[in-house]
């Protein structure tokens, strides 16, 4: 990734493999997430090694044995929480019942504010809110030019703001500081302007027919659009869904999770400031079982894209098709592997794999959570990786050069600590952590299993967390066959510089995202989604425009044409 | 309104408008303004006035040499095409803001180099280039190959690849929009540029370049060597490193570049040239919309327009009707100063147009067409032209043929749709068409049948940056606008390699 000229600015979220010739003018960086602009997380030196593996963070940073520094008081975010309603017809609103639910601090499990709680009678007000804004206008009514425009100026908004944007994901979410603020707002700001130049090229086609008709179709948007949002990325989340739905034209209404409103709410208020009309973009906060249920069942709504679990997939789809048969997109969970081949240099392939998995406290539907390794380098690998593991820096995440935070909240800590014992239970070998990390708050220590068996549970079900397993592997085919061998297909990761291992590989893993020599690679014009139970459909790229259109074909006699 | 305005058609020092001092005359190379090598400089002249406005420096071969090694080692070595698309996108994104802010400026370099209407260029021309280099820049991240079906087992796949030093040659009868539509496109792409504006119209080139190095736009990405065509026009389309040259301009001038092109190393050329565009209004037609439409078709930007609609197809059932109200019409049309907001009508750009555009009026005459209205000049200074209007005209005259490039139309009566089509192409040209009819039958069946590259039903003039324009016959060809004129600057390389037990192919 070598770029002349020092500056460095790239829209990849992405740990990529470089190449000792093409990482010279990268230099050691004293924290995960070197410089402001810095989307791409290189951590090859100049020599090709691993800055991560030498252990230059330096004193004060040891091992994940920031357990004391977490028994301080926690660091005060700098932005104040000014958006805790509803945002409906273009107006912050309390749910009709007067109800609100309290969104949590992971750091501590503490109160942040307490949020207005849509039930389904506010889901039918945001629909009537969004109907109105399609039916009559004007923002489908518009040029895409204006409606570009109006894109731009958000991500503009979302620019200017992007360090409250941050603080506000940090303190709901749990993630470090560094990565909202580095990675994943100016992501979201990119989201936002390659879908603004979606808007005016979306293009029907004229179809030679078999006959003498003039065939045309129109890709018209498709109405309104329930969104249902998780909590792991929320605004990356956002843009992922309402990026593509506004570009196409479409109204919205957005559910995020329970754990994470307040930044939504923050951004489609910029949205507004941006000359968003009213009732264009809707946010209501709430739950899956009465907010989401309401959206996913609603017969005014006419699209609905869901990102979360699995089993809320299958219960979405179903709502779906019981009231208005609308359709659906889902991204759903995952339980991806990543392939170290035999020639591979352990090292790197090393902290690749602990990037994969431990990225974002282990909470990526994506993670390489099955790290299968060729036994040729097996031995070296589970060591190292265990070591790389050691040297985690978890803590407070408004603290700089933190790695890993707290996980999402007391549920998320709960069920990865009874997978830890279900993995030491099964047999598999604890290498490192298997705990909790601190006394308040809900951090995990970074917990490498190795001797993993594809029977073991926590190589079959999404753990969600910050926990490796490590399964060796002997041939291609074998690896092949047993990295199929889930009910997921979201993504995989093939560590190799073999071109014929890393084709092979590539055909034959039935997931929706490879990446070869890097992982979680994320550009806003990358598609990704899952086979199998993974979900439905792709978002991002052009393939996500798909999702927000209907397809009208037009059909009328020709008389006496010149051609066909 | 008044017709033909005449008395101030020809105000030299305007009062209508503070003209702008002219603040960049010499040659863009490599990110900084330089003289040209020669020393020498051409005027470029007020064509309300024939007075000059500014002495610009007169770029060259030598000239285009060292633009062209700047423009190669900024393709070659510099950033610009490593950079991702989304980069590109930043940079060309806050050039359009930049536009924008200098929008009064620009249209006045435009109006008083062009002698297009000043208020037209403010809300159109310029805000259309701003708007031409946002699309471009949303194109610049959207740049797809495929990934394709091996015959065999075989993984294949294409990269589209920026194709490297541009050459654009670009008229002067819509200095800002050809500048956009050329540069826009190939700089989304990755391409380097050099671009030689007309030797009429240098000033908003200039100025655009220099607001380009505000933005970002790497040093050496984007030359203006302003010249003439025989020397700065040759030297690009003949030069040995120039990968691609695009032209738009007459047809004759865009002969010879191709000649040039074939005759060195043999790069692609795209030509958007001229036109002799027919305008069909059927029986079905709004009389009074349809004369309004055939004006504004050959008298927008005083004919000077390559997609002009300077032959008008008549159904015989309203022909009559049809003539009495464009007459009318043609003569309240307003020509004067193109500051006078009150004006519909600039001068044409300089002496050698405004002269054969007079003497095309005479061979008119000669040849036995009607003279209904106009064909005479307006005051007694700068190149004014009244609307001129001739009817009782046969297919095979001169002024029915050629492109005459001014304010005067060519009647002609037909009966048929069948009548219709044969008449219309009965052109060497193919550039544009225009169909005026309520029939859906009649729209679909005469928009496939005529030969021409754009064809505006019940509309004239509508381009937009995602619509695709260029050329049949001796019109050219190649596209600009849309996601077609993106690809003409790019390169398509396919990739190839074996596979091993795919599980699929």
């Amino acid at each position: 990734m070598g770029e002349k000229g020092g500056k460095r600015e790239s829209s990849l979220i992405a740990l990529s493999l470089s190449s000792t010739t093409t990482t010279t003018t990268i230099p050691m960086i004293p924290m995960p997430y070197k410089g402001v602009d810095l989307f791409v997380l290189d951590v090859w030196n100049e020599n090709g090694n691993l800055s991560g593996g030498k252990g230059y963070l330096g004193a004060g940073f040891s091992r994940y044995s920031t357990a004391t520094a977490l028994e301080e008081e926690p660091i005060k975010p700098a932005v104040q929480v000014e958006h805790t309603q509803l945002l409906i017809g273009g107006k912050f609103v309390d749910a009709l019942s007067g109800k609100t639910f309290p969104t949590l601090d992971p750091r501590t499990g503490e109160v942040i504010a307490h949020v207005a709680e849509g039930h389904s009678e506010d889901v039918d007000r945001a629909v009537a809110a969004a109907r109105k804004a399609f039916d009559q206008g004007p923002w489908p009514k518009m040029t895409a030019y204006e409606r570009q425009r109006i894109l731009l100026r958000a991500a503009d908004l979302l620019e200017k703001h992007n360090d409250e944007l941050a603080a506000l994901e940090t303190w709901d979410n749990g993630k470090p500081y560094e990565q909202s603020a580095q990675i994943e707002i100016p992501m979201l700001v990119r989201l936002f302007r390659y879908y603004a130049g979606w808007a005016d090229k979306i293009h029907g086609m004229t179809v030679p027919a078999d006959g003498q008709y003039h065939v045309q179709t129109l890709h018209e948007p498709i109405g309104v659009a329930g969104q249902i949002i998780p909590w792991n990325f929320p605004l990356l989340m956002f843009a992922w869904k309402v990026g593509p739905a506004l570009a196409c034209g479409n109204t919205i209404v957005l559910k995020t999770a329970e754990q994470t409103p307040l930044s939504a709410l923050y951004a489609a208020k910029l949205f507004h400031e941006a000359g968003l009309p009213e009732g264009v973009l809707n946010v209501v906060s709430g739950f899956g079982p009465t907010a989401g249920a309401a959206l996913a069942s609603h017969m005014d709504v006419d699209k609905l894209a869901f990102t979360g679990s699995t089993d809320t997939g299958k219960v979405v789809l179903e709502l779906a098709a019981r009231s208005n048969l609308k359709p659906v997109t889902l991204e759903l969970g995952g339980k991806s592997p990543f392939i170290v081949c035999e020639d591979a240099d352990v090292d790197q392939a090393v902290e690749l794999a602990h990037f994969a998995l431990f990225f974002n406290q282990g909470q990526c539907c994506c993670a390489g959570s099955r790290t299968y390794v060729h036994e040729r380098v097996y031995d070296e690998f589970v060591e190292k990786a265990k070591a790389r593991a050691l040297k985690r820096i978890v803590g407070d995440p408004f603290k700089s050069g933190i790695e890993q935070g707290p996980q999402i909240d007391s549920e998320q800590f709960e069920k990865i600590l009874k997978y830890i014992r279900s993995g030491v239970q099964s047999g598999a070998t604890l290498e490192t952590g298997g705990d909790r990390l601190g006394s308040k708050g809900f951090y995990v220590q970074p917990t490498v299993f190795s001797n993993v068996e594809d029977g073991m549970l926590i190589a079959k079900e999404e753990i969600f967390g910050p926990v490796q397993s490590i399964l060796k592997f002997k041939d291609l085919d074998e690896v092949i066959e047993r990295a199929n061998n889930t009910r997921y297909g979201l993504a995989a990761g093939v560590f190799t510089k073999n071109i014929d291992t890393a084709n092979t590989l590539t055909r034959a893993l039935r997931v929706g995202t490879v990446w070869v020599n890097c992982f979680d690679t994320f550009d806003a014009a990358i598609p990704f989604g899952g086979y199998k139970m993974s979900g439905q459909g792709r978002e991002k790229g052009e393939y996500s425009l798909k999702n927000y259109l209907q397809v009208k074909a037009v059909v009328t006699p020709l008389k006496n044409p010149a051609w066909l | 309104m008044t017709a033909l305005s005449n008395g101030h058609a020809a105000n030299n020092s305007s009062p209508l408008f503070k003209i702008p001092p002219i603040k960049f005359t010499n040659l863009f190379i490599n990110g900084h303004f330089v003289h040209s090598l020669s020393g020498n400089e051409f005027e470029t002249i007020d064509p309300r006035t024939g007075e000059v406005i500014a002495k610009i420096s007169e770029g060259r071969k030598e000239d285009i040499d060292v633009a062209v090694k700047a423009a190669r080692e900024a393709f070659d070595n510099g950033p610009w095409p490593r950079m991702s698309g989304a980069e590109r996108a930043k940079i060309m994104m806050k050039w359009a803001d930049l536009i924008e802010e200098n929008v009064e400026e620009l249209a006045a370099l435009d109006a008083i180099d062009a002698g297009k209407l000043y208020h037209l260029v403010k809300v159109l021309d310029i805000p259309a280039v701003a708007n031409c280099l946002r699309y471009y820049a949303g194109a610049a991240d959207k740049i797809h190959g495929e990934v394709l079906k091996g015959a065999r087992e075989l993984h294949a796949y294409t990269l589209m690849e920026p194709i490297g030093v541009v050459g654009h040659i670009i008229p002067w009868n819509f200095p800002s929009t050809m500048f956009a539509a050329k540069v826009s496109p190939s700089l989304a792409a990755g391409c380097t540029v050099v671009l030689k504006p007309a030797e009429q119209t240098p000033l908003s080139a200039l100025f655009f370049a220099h607001l380009a190095k505000q933005a970002g736009i790497p040093d050496g990405v984007l030359n203006v060597v302003p010249g003439f065509g025989p020397t700065a026009g040759a030297a690009i389309s003949s030069h040995m490193d120039i990968d691609k040259v695009s032209f738009t301009g007459s047809t004759e001038v865009g002969r010879a570049i191709m000649h040039a092109a074939a005759s060195s190393n043999l790069k692609p050329v795209s030509l958007e040239l001229g036109g002799k565009s027919p305008l069909l209004i059927f029986d079905d037609a709004d009389v009074d919309k349809a004369a309004d439409l055939a004006l504004l078709g050959i008298l927008f930007n005083k004919g000077e327009i390559c997609v002009a609609s300077s032959r008008v197809f008549v159904q015989e059932g309203i022909y009559d009707e049809f003539e009495k109200k464009l007459v009318k019409k043609a003569k309240a049309w307003v020509v004067g100063d193109p500051f006078d907001p009150q004006s519909q009508q600039g001068p044409q750009v300089d002496k050698n147009q405004f002269e054969k555009i007079l003497s095309y009026i005479e061979i008119g005459k000669e040849e036995g067409a009607t003279l209904l209205t106009g064909g005479k000049k307006v005051g007694n200074k700068g190149y004014y032209i009244e609307p001129t209007i001739f009817s009782n005209v046969k297919e095979n005259m001169r002024i029915a043929q050629d492109e005459i490039f001014g304010p005067v139309l060519a009647l002609m009566k037909f009966r048929t749709i069948e009548e219709g089509i044969k008449s219309a192409n009965n052109s060497r040209y193919g550039l544009a068409a225009g169909i005026v009819t309520k029939n859906i039958d009649t729209a679909n069946t005469v928009s496939r049948a005529i030969r021409a590259g754009i064809i505006w039903i019940n509309c004239y003039f509508a381009f937009g940056n995602d619509i695709p324009y260029g050329g049949y016959k001796q019109s050219g060809f190649g596209r600009d606008f849309g996601m077609e004129g993106l690809h003409k600057y790019l390169q398509v390389k396919s990739v190839v390699t074996p596979i091993y037990n795919s599980p699929w192919l």
